[in-house]
């Protein structure tokens, strides 16, 4: 388990943080990075299954074209559109400026 | 030392479908911020999508006239990444199983035919738009095009100019309008390119680092920028310097392109297979459906214009460069029963100078197929001469009116009664005594001042032939 448990960095972590805009306490990083990587070994007891002659699959069912007719159909009405918006102006979102 | 530039294109067309990829919105263009939208293209919690299937037959059409294989199977992945135009924090795309890999298509080079390979086609759906205040510090976001079904079409790195970039551009263009998958609109965003540009010594194999450009709205830009982007290129290398792997924009005004400000971030998208969506298989009975549906594309029907109507190369291809001026050549042609090569000259001629100077489309013309067909029928039969024809067809585009009607209520009927120019021809010698001196003294030029002086006499409506002829017999004689 020891082991194992380091093959996420303290580095991952704070990567990981970044790309989910998750802000964590700098005294955080070495406990979250123990947990995710007893959550990792935990899950690694999938290798034990011997999958050599199965093909990767994406998805458990048997089935595939769940497709439907190019047909148009009512959209929202632009209040219900925006009512959760934090901030907007007529019927655009609002947002901090992205660029520049 | 001197360099070669190697430049490949990435294509996003919209599918021409009435409804997004994922839902039944609307994909119409101009509508009222945020009415086109929906909880699936929201990305509300819980939501299906499900996939639209006349975009995959578009998608489909496109790979197998761009000589693609088609995947037996192919399969969404989510591409991860934060931006205020992209609701669900990712955007549905393909990734290692695309829907269509290997193909090419051929090009018009001053050396001769060229194939540039397609790496891949793959759909995704668009995102929404963002517009920038220019006073305030914020972003407007508009989500009607959010999930508006995509297929970018992935070039291998083939080109080696910029004019064989606009080759490509054009004739995929052509293709994506022939099979009517995509409206082609570059203004509207509807085909959009990115390039990828690096140059390297001529004869070295391996590539140069590349720049990305972006911000191209027509094909003419396209070549634009890449002509300044391989001259910056050439310029840091000779200079010593290194060229930086970057993302550039093309800035139209200033006609250069620029390092597009905002955070060198490397990507990290992490894709992984859609969980929402099934496996699209492609079944070999889809794929000949779509086969048998194909109209005939840019390429054939050039080739048949050439065998079936005589025309030339050039011709040809002017006239097959675009499906609706094509349709429009052919619809004149059913009609008429005149020279193919005096009705393409017409076409390309005297209707695009028009179509051109109004700043219209073929599909706008003022004068429709069938009454240019009317127009070369009079010529045709001597009713008209050819110079009267031109002053028909510039009313014909003025007032819309048929053009025998015109020719009745302006007298315009071709004079071919050899009585009556002869009649001209004695009246315009008679004028002219000096003139006749000189051209029985061998100043056989004048013969054209004698023509012009008798459809003066007759307004224009001389038969042209008919009064070379008669001066001609009169002068010699």
């Amino acid at each position: 388990m020891e082991e194992k448990a380091r093959k996420i960095s303290e580095e991952d972590i704070r990567h990981v943080a970044q790309l989910a805009r998750l802000h964590i306490e700098p005294g955080d990083v070495s406990t979250f990075t123990r947990q995710m990587g007893e959550i990792l070994s935990y899950v690694e007891k999938l290798d034990e299954a011997d999958t050599r002659d199965v093909p990767a699959a994406a998805h458990v069912l048997p089935i595939c074209n769940a497709l439907r007719e190019d047909e148009v159909r009512p959209s929202l009405d632009p209040e219900d559109v925006l009512k959760n918006a934090p901030k907007r102006d007529g019927q655009d979102f609002l947002v901090p400026r992205v660029i520049g | 030392m001197e360099f070669e530039a190697v430049i490949g294109l990435e294509v996003h067309a919209q599918l021409k479908t009435r409804s997004k990829i994922f839902c039944g919105c609307s994909t119409a263009f101009g509508a009222p911020p945020n009415t086109h939208v929906c909880p699936v293209c929201l990305g509300m919690p819980g939501v299906l999508p499900v996939l639209n299937k006349k975009a995959v037959d578009f998608a489909i059409m496109t790979s197998i006239a761009t000589n693609c294989t088609v995947a037996r199977e192919s399969r969404f992945a989510r591409k991860n990444y934060f931006y205020p135009d992209l609701p669900k924090n990712f955007q549905i795309s393909m990734y290692e199983l695309p829907l269509s890999e290997h193909g090419w298509l051929e090009i018009e080079t001053a050396a001769g035919k060229k194939r540039v390979g397609i790496t891949r086609i793959h759909m995704e759906e668009d995102a929404g738009k963002l517009v920038h205040d220019e006073f305030a510090p914020v972003s407007r976001v508009d989500l009607n095009r959010t999930g508006t079904p995509l297929m970018e079409i992935v070039s291998e790195p083939d080109m080696r100019t910029p004019e064989e970039a606009g080759a490509y551009l054009r004739k995929l263009h052509a293709i994506l309008r022939y099979l009517d998958v995509c409206d082609g609109n570059m203004e509207e965003g509807s085909f959009r390119c990115d390039a990828n540009v690096s140059i390297r010594p001529r004869g070295q194999e391996a590539f140069g680092t590349r720049a990305e450009l972006k911000n191209m709205n027509s094909f003419k830009n396209v070549e634009k920028a890449l002509a300044f982007e391989i001259a910056r290129q050439t310029a840091v290398i000779e200079d010593g310097g290194r060229v930086v792997q970057e993302t550039r924009l093309w800035d139209a005004n200033a006609m250069k392109t620029l390092p597009m400000r905002g955070k060198e971030e490397a990507h990290d998208y992490r894709y992984f297979p859609e969980p929402d969506l099934l496996p699209l298989v492609v079944f070999p009975q889809w794929e000949e459906e779509l086969k048998a549906r194909l109209p005939e594309l840019p390429d054939a029907r050039k080739a048949r214009f050439t065998s079936q109507y005589g025309l030339s190369d050039y011709d040809a291809g002017v006239l097959t460069s675009e499906r609706e001026l094509a349709d429009f050549f052919e619809a004149v042609m059913a009609s008429c029963k005149g020279e193919p090569k005096q009705a393409a000259n017409w076409v390309t001629g005297a209707l695009m100078g028009l179509l051109n100077a109004r700043g219209l489309s073929i599909s706008e013309s003022p004068v429709s197929a069938l009454a240019l067909a009317a127009l070369l029928t009079l010529l045709d039969s001597g009713v008209i001469s050819g110079k009267i024809a031109k002053t028909v067809f510039e009313e014909m585009a003025e007032t819309g009116k048929a053009p025998d009607v015109i020719v009745k209520e302006k007298g315009l009927v071709q004079v071919s009664d050899a009585s009556v120019i002869e009649k001209a021809v004695e009246e315009v010698l008679a004028e002219n005594p000096a003139e006749v001196t000189g051209y029985r003294g061998g100043k056989t030029k004048l013969m054209g001042f004698f023509v012009g002086a008798v459809m003066k006499k007759t307004r224009g409506k001389a038969n042209p032939g008919l009064v070379n002829e008669l001066l001609k017999k009169r002068l010699d004689a």
